[in-house]
């Protein structure tokens, strides 16, 4: 067997050993479990919906739950079952390749600036200060209004808006780093910034920011979907807990089912994230409990 | 000391200066501008040029920047562009409604925090902390329009103990605002309590954990004694920041919160702005509450320098 070869192997079992010890507590068994039923759901639920999503129908205005439309009907007669087990899979891929962006621009930013440090560090940081002192809603409120809300639009502006955050932390992982033995070492040696960053660096940091990262991946799912809920994110009629929420709210006193049901969706997979985003750093022996959400 | 104080608000408003420049070049490097965005289909022959006209839009962005930010330095924001009113005349009310809102929900939320982060610290792992702390992530994963959409469902619909919705006007008297905030209130501390007695529990294990916390109790210290004079001055310090940067963060839970039930705050104001596109308030917002957040985020730093001895040589020496 080649080194290399080898090499993919050991990586293969490292994650299956992660993915072990975060099933190993009550807490992390209980959100991969989550986590892998919403994104099967997500894949799998177009082909065995009961009803299509779109489809009004006056007649059947807010019915209550029954054996025909299990989660009843909403105000324009469409049935909330089918919807609400639709509504996870916009989130889901926004949500999920807006982190990957986050992670590999904020990974990557962050890396460099505690690399080169000096000036450029500096002038780097003042600005993510700044972006990080305008409330992202704000801010997300703003690109969308002006760009509109389709997927290509916030897929992008979610990846930058939560990229900031990662930056920091890459860029405080590298420091750690830079100092150690073997950096200096390498440098000896010869090797290039670029492979000292790869082969060096990289592996080392590679933890934390895939931490940051999963975090980052909950606040996202959580930014997403106040942005449905206000109007500015997916438009209808595409099927979307925070929307549905925000459409059904006003008839709740007599409907709550039309509400309810995309709040136990989108509540459900938060805390999956959640959990398994706590249970991720616990197995890589990361303590996030004293940080703030920034 | 002052020189380190000096430095720190300086820093502030280098700060704030780039949140104005990101702010300012966001809107105009981004297709559209003030004008096209409010005329919106009628924006083109002589309606475009009047607005332009009008908002001085066809000078050089350079000078328009630094008349804008003279004008901001000065307290002035100009004119909103749907109402044709001064945006200071709109912003003043809508600053004191959250205001109110927001100081109600840290003084309930902040004892409220303390208490239950060193109740889950001291009795760590055991059933207090178990049940607290559960309860807790769910409060702070939940989004927030969606715990004040359940609190509306619950309390006012289903109870009837409360009003759901807020309807009183704008320029509402604080006493006319305090009964109807009650449920935004719970809301937003919820969220906020949850965060920070994480971040005190955490602190206090760490202390607890630390060698002249161990020291105290090989010397025979009451326990109560010891976690009054040794663990808790101690523990609650670094958590000052943490606290602040929790605050600011939830500038964004406000403006959600605010829309859910129909209060009348700067965070519903950032909604109609927007849907109004009006670029102008936007604008003025954007400064407002990257204020709000470098200067809570200052005044923690000096906190934690003013009550930290050891912290205050660390730092001149650097």
């Amino acid at each position: 067997m080649t080194l290399e070869k080898e090499q993919k192997k050991n990586n293969l079992q490292k994650i299956f050993e992660v993915i072990k010890t975060m099933a190993s507590k009550p807490s992390g068994l209980i959100g991969l479990s989550i986590l892998l039923f919403h994104v099967i759901l997500a894949i799998t639920s177009p082909l065995y919906v009961p009803y299509d999503y779109k489809a009004i129908d006056p007649s059947l205005m807010l019915q209550a739950p029954s054996s025909e439309y299990w989660f009843g009907t909403d105000s324009l007669g469409r049935d909330v079952f089918t919807r609400t087990i639709l509504g996870g899979r916009t989130a889901l891929t926004v949500t999920f390749f807006g982190s990957l962006i986050a992670l590999v621009w904020g990974g990557a930013l962050g890396i460099f600036c505690g690399l080169v440090g000096g000036k450029i560090d500096d002038v780097v940081m003042r600005i993510i200060d700044a972006f990080l002192s305008i409330p992202w809603i704000l801010a997300m409120l703003l690109i969308v209004s002006l760009l509109g809300t389709t997927t290509l639009v916030l897929i992008p502006a979610l990846g930058f808006f939560y990229g900031k955050g990662i930056v920091r932390v890459a860029r405080a992982a590298t420091h750690d780093v830079i100092a150690k033995d073997f950096i200096v070492s390498a440098k000896a040696r010869g090797h290039s910034n670029l492979s000292i960053i790869w082969n060096e660096i990289l592996p080392n940091v590679r933890d934390a920011i895939m931490v940051e990262g999963a975090m980052r991946w909950s606040w996202m799912l959580l930014g997403f979907s106040s942005l449905s809920f206000l109007g500015f994110g997916v438009s209808p009629p595409t099927p979307d807990w925070g929307l549905m929420i925000s459409n059904a709210r006003g008839l709740m006193s007599f409907a709550y089912w039309a509400v309810l049901a995309p709040i136990f969706g989108l509540s459900s997979l938060i805390i999956g994230i959640n959990l398994t985003a706590d249970a991720f750093a616990k197995a890589l022996g990361i303590d996030r409990s004293t940080k703030a959400p920034v | 000391m002052l020189l380190l104080v000096l430095k720190r608000i300086l820093l502030g408003f280098i700060t704030l200066f780039i949140v104005s420049l990101i702010t300012f070049s966001g809107v105009e490097v981004l297709p559209g501008d003030a004008c096209t965005t409010y005329l919106e289909r009628e924006a083109y022959g002589a309606a475009l040029e009047a607005c332009y006209e009008r908002l001085g839009l066809n000078t050089p962005a350079h000078e328009r920047y630094i008349s804008w930010a003279a004008g901001v330095l000065q307290g002035d924001f100009g004119y909103s562009l749907s109402g044709e009113m001064r945006i200071n005349d709109v912003l003043g009310p809508r600053v004191k409604n959250s205001m109110v809102l927001a100081s109600a929900s840290i003084l309930i939320g902040i004892p409220i925090a303390l208490l239950l982060g060193i109740i889950t610290a001291l009795w760590r792992d055991k059933l207090p902390d178990i049940i607290i702390s559960t309860v807790t992530i769910f409060s702070m994963t939940i989004p927030e329009f969606i715990s004040a959409t359940l609190l509306i469902l619950i309390v006012a619909i289903w109870l009837e103990w409360l009003p759901g919705i807020v309807i009183v006007p704008t320029g509402a008297s604080i006493s006319e605002l305090l009964p109807n905030i009650i449920l935004p209130v719970i809301a937003i501390s919820m969220i906020m309590t949850a965060h920070m007695a994480r971040m005190v529990r955490s602190s206090v294990i760490q202390v607890m954990a630390s060698d002249y916390v161990q020291m105290a109790i090989l010397k025979g210290v009451p326990y109560w004694k010891m976690v009054f004079k040794h663990v808790l001055p101690n523990a609650l310090l670094p958590a000052i920041n943490v606290v602040a940067l929790t605050i600011a963060w939830l500038l964004g839970g406000v403006v959600v919160t605010e829309v859910v039930f129909n209060y009348p705050g700067l965070g519903r104001l950032v909604i109609e702005s927007i849907s109004n596109r009006d670029l102008p308030v936007v604008q003025a917002l954007a400064i407002i509450l990257a204020s709000i957040y470098v200067s809570i985020n200052l005044i923690a730093d000096l906190m934690t320098l003013m009550l930290n001895p050891r912290l205050k040589s660390l730092q001149i020496k650097k």
